[in-house]
C-alpha cells in the first residue's frame, strides 16, 4: 500500500508522542521518597484504608465508606473462596502443589483459569451485563418485562446469574443476603429487579433460580460499579480459596493429588496403525 | 454397585500400562500411532504436532508449510510486547514458568497477539474470498466474535494500525508461503493484499498472514489461537533468559518516561520524615 503523506504522519503519530513517554494520572513511584496512587499520597493520605478499599480506588478512582469496603470483601469472603481442590480453578493450585511447583507460578494459573465460561470471570461478565441490559428494559417498559426475560432465555438459551451447574440451590445467597439486610442494601433497583427474574423465571419450564453470580453482579451494579470494574475487582476474589489448594497439596506427598491410572483414559479415538 | 470410576476422555491419548505399575505407561499411542515406537523414529516435530492438533499426519506439503510458518512465527523479537513481558520476567529472577506465562498472558491479546490471529481467522470463516464482505469486515472489525469480555476491539484484525507500509518480513513471509501448500487464502491474501489494506486502513501484518496460513492449514480458529500461542514461545524463553543474564541494571525502566499529571507533591508528613531522615 502507498500510504498518503498526510496519513503516514497521523499513523505514526501515536507511536512517536508515546515514545520514552508515558502521560497517566495513575501513580508512580518516587524511589525512596514516596508513592502516588490515583493523585493521593499512598504513606498519608491512603495509609488508613483496608486493602480491598485500595484495590477498588485503584480501579474506579473513587473511596469508598466502611460500608462498602463491607460489603465488597462478603461477596469476595462468602461466594468464591471455597478451599474445595476439586473444583477446576482450585485444582490447578492444588496439581501445581503435587507437582512441586511454585505457589505464585499455581495460584496465577489459578487466577487465569477462573476467567472461565461456566463460573468466574465470563459468566460474571455476562451476569453484570445482563442485570444492567435488564434494568434498562425494566425501566424503558415495566409492563413487559417477563417477556423481556423469557425472550432472552429463549433467544440466548442461558440467563448468566441464573441457573447452575450440578445442584439447583446457591447456598450462599442466604448469607450473603444477611449482610445486605445488615448493611442496608436491601432495596436496590438491581437487587430487586434480580429476584423478580427470579420470579418470572420459576414460573418457567425450567425453573431456574437466581445463583451467586446473579446476586452479586447486581449489588455491585447498585454501587455504581461499571462492567469493567466489576470484571475487574472479581480477579483475586477467588485467592481465599485457591492458595491453600496449593498449600495443602505442597504440604502433602508429591504426586498425591488424585493420581490417574493409564486405564484411567477412555480413549475414543482411531485405532491403533503404522506411521509408515 | 460400585460406582464407576471418573475417566478423562480422549480422542488424542491412549494408553497401556506397565505390567508393574499401572499408573506408569509401557505404550503411548497419540490418534492411533505408537508414540514412542514408531513415531519418535519417523516423524518431524511439526508433523507429530499437527497430528495432535488435527488427529491425522500433515501431507508432506502441509508439513513444510507448516514449519515454514513455524519458524516465521518463533521468535518476534525483543520488542514485541509477549517477548518484552517474557523479558521482564528475566530481569527480576523471576522462575522460567513465570516468563513463559507472561509471554503467553501477554501474546494472547488481540493487538498483535493470538487473539488477533483467532479474530482474524474469524474473518476467513465469515468473508472467505469475497472482497465485498471482507470490506465490511475489516472497516466494521468484529468486536466481540469470539468472547464479549474481550476489550473492544479497536482496528482490523490481521492488519497494523500503526503501519506505513508492509514490512519486508511479513511480505517475504506471505511470498514463501504463498508459493507453498495449502495456500488458498494465502495466495488470494497475496493477490488483494492492496485492496484489504486500504479497507482496513493499515498494512498486513504478520498476525495477519499467520490467520491465512492456519486456515489454509485447516487449523479450527480455536486450534489456531492455540497454535499461534505455541509457536511464539520459544524467542520468548531465549529471550528471558538472555535479560536474566544481562540483569535488570541493563535493560530498560524508561527513568525519565512516566510524567504523572496529577502529582499532589511531597505531603507534610513525607517532607517531615525526610528531613528526619537528613538530619539523622
Amino acid at each position: 500500500m502507498k500510504p498518503k503523506p498526510e496519513h503516514t504522519t497521523q499513523r505514526l503519530k501515536t507511536l512517536l508522542h508515546c515514545e520514552d513517554n508515558l502521560e497517566t494520572d495513575l501513580g508512580a513511584w518516587f524511589p525512596g521518597e514516596r508513592v502516588v496512587f490515583r493523585g493521593k499520597d499512598l504513606f498519608s493520605e491512603l495509609n488508613d484504608l483496608p486493602w480491598m478499599s485500595l484495590l477498588l480506588y485503584g480501579i474506579t478512582g473513587r473511596l469508598i465508606n466502611s460500608k462498602q469496603n463491607r460489603l465488597f470483601e462478603s461477596i469476595w469472603a462468602l461466594c468464591v473462596s471455597y478451599p474445595d481442590p476439586r473444583l477446576w480453578n482450585n485444582r490447578v493450585a492444588a496439581l501445581a502443589g503435587t507437582a512441586r511447583s511454585t505457589g505464585a507460578l499455581g495460584v496465577a494459573a489459578a487466577t487465569a483459569v477462573t476467567e472461565a465460561k461456566i463460573y468466574g470471570g465470563q459468566a460474571n461478565f455476562g451476569a453484570i451485563e445482563f442485570v444492567k441490559h435488564a434494568l434498562n428494559s425494566y425501566q424503558r417498559d415495566p409492563g413487559n418485562f417477563a417477556n423481556f426475560v423469557n425472550d432472552e432465555l429463549k433467544t440466548k438459551r442461558v440467563i448468566p446469574g441464573f441457573g447452575r451447574p450440578i445442584v439447583a440451590n446457591d447456598e450462599r445467597i442466604p448469607p450473603l443476603m444477611r449482610v445486605v439486610t445488615e448493611l442496608g442494601y436491601q432495596d436496590e433497583p438491581h437487587l430487586n429487579l434480580v429476584f423478580e427474574v427470579e420470579r418470572i423465571l420459576l414460573e418457567g419450564r425450567k425453573r431456574m433460580r437466581m445463583n451467586i453470580t446473579g446476586l452479586a453482579a447486581a449489588l455491585a451494579a447498585d454501587q455504581g460499579l461499571t462492567t469493567q470494574e466489576y470484571s475487574a475487582y472479581l480477579i483475586h476474589a477467588f485467592g481465599a480459596g485457591i492458595v491453600p489448594c496449593y498449600l495443602n497439596a505442597v504440604e502433602t506427598t508429591a504426586g498425591s493429588f488424585f493420581p490417574l491410572r493409564c486405564d484411567r483414559i477412555q480413549y475414543e479415538g482411531q485405532e491403533t496403525r503404522k506411521w509408515a | 454397585m460400585a460406582k464407576e470410576k471418573d475417566v478423562i476422555h480422549s480422542r488424542i491419548w491412549s494408553e497401556e500400562p506397565e505390567a508393574d505399575n499401572p499408573f506408569a505407561a509401557a505404550r503411548c499411542f497419540c490418534a492411533g500411532y505408537d508414540v514412542y515406537g514408531e513415531v519418535i523414529h519417523k516423524a518431524s516435530w511439526i508433523e507429530y504436532v499437527y497430528l495432535m492438533f488435527r488427529g491425522e499426519r500433515p501431507e508432506s506439503a502441509q508439513a513444510k508449510q507448516f514449519e515454514r510458518l513455524a519458524i516465521a512465527l518463533a521468535n518476534p523479537g525483543p520488542r514485541d510486547h509477549s517477548v518484552r513481558a517474557a523479558m521482564n520476567g528475566g530481569v527480576g529472577g523471576s522462575t522460567s514458568a513465570a516468563c513463559l506465562m507472561a509471554a503467553l498472558g501477554v501474546g494472547a491479546g488481540q493487538f498483535g497477539g493470538a487473539h488477533e490471529v483467532a479474530l482474524a481467522m474469524y474473518c476467513w470463516e465469515q468473508c472467505a474470498q469475497d472482497l465485498a464482505q471482507w470490506r465490511e469486515c475489516l472497516q466494521s472489525p468484529p468486536s466481540g466474535a469470539l468472547g464479549e469480555f474481550w476489550p473492544d476491539l479497536e482496528h482490523a484484525p490481521g492488519f497494523d494500525p500503526y503501519g506505513q507500509s508492509c514490512p519486508t518480513p511479513v511480505l517475504q513471509t506471505l511470498e514463501l508461503l504463498a508459493a507453498g501448500k495449502p495456500s488458498t487464502r494465502l495466495r488470494w491474501l497475496s493477490e488483494h493484499r492492496e485492496e484489504l489494506e486500504a479497507d482496513a486502513d493499515g498494512p498486513l501484518a504478520m498476525t495477519g498472514v499467520a490467520a491465512a496460513a492456519l486456515a489454509d492449514l485447516e487449523f479450527s480458529i480455536e486450534q489456531g489461537e492455540m497454535v499461534f500461542l505455541l509457536l511464539r514461545l520459544p524467542g520468548a524463553a531465549a529471550h528471558a533468559l538472555e535479560q536474566r543474564k544481562f540483569g535488570w541494571r541493563r535493560y530498560p525502566f524508561f527513568s525519565d518516561g512516566l510524567h504523572l499529571s496529577n502529582d499532589p507533591g511531597p505531603t507534610t508528613t513525607a517532607k517531615t520524615e525526610n528531613e528526619h531522615e537528613t538530619e539523622a
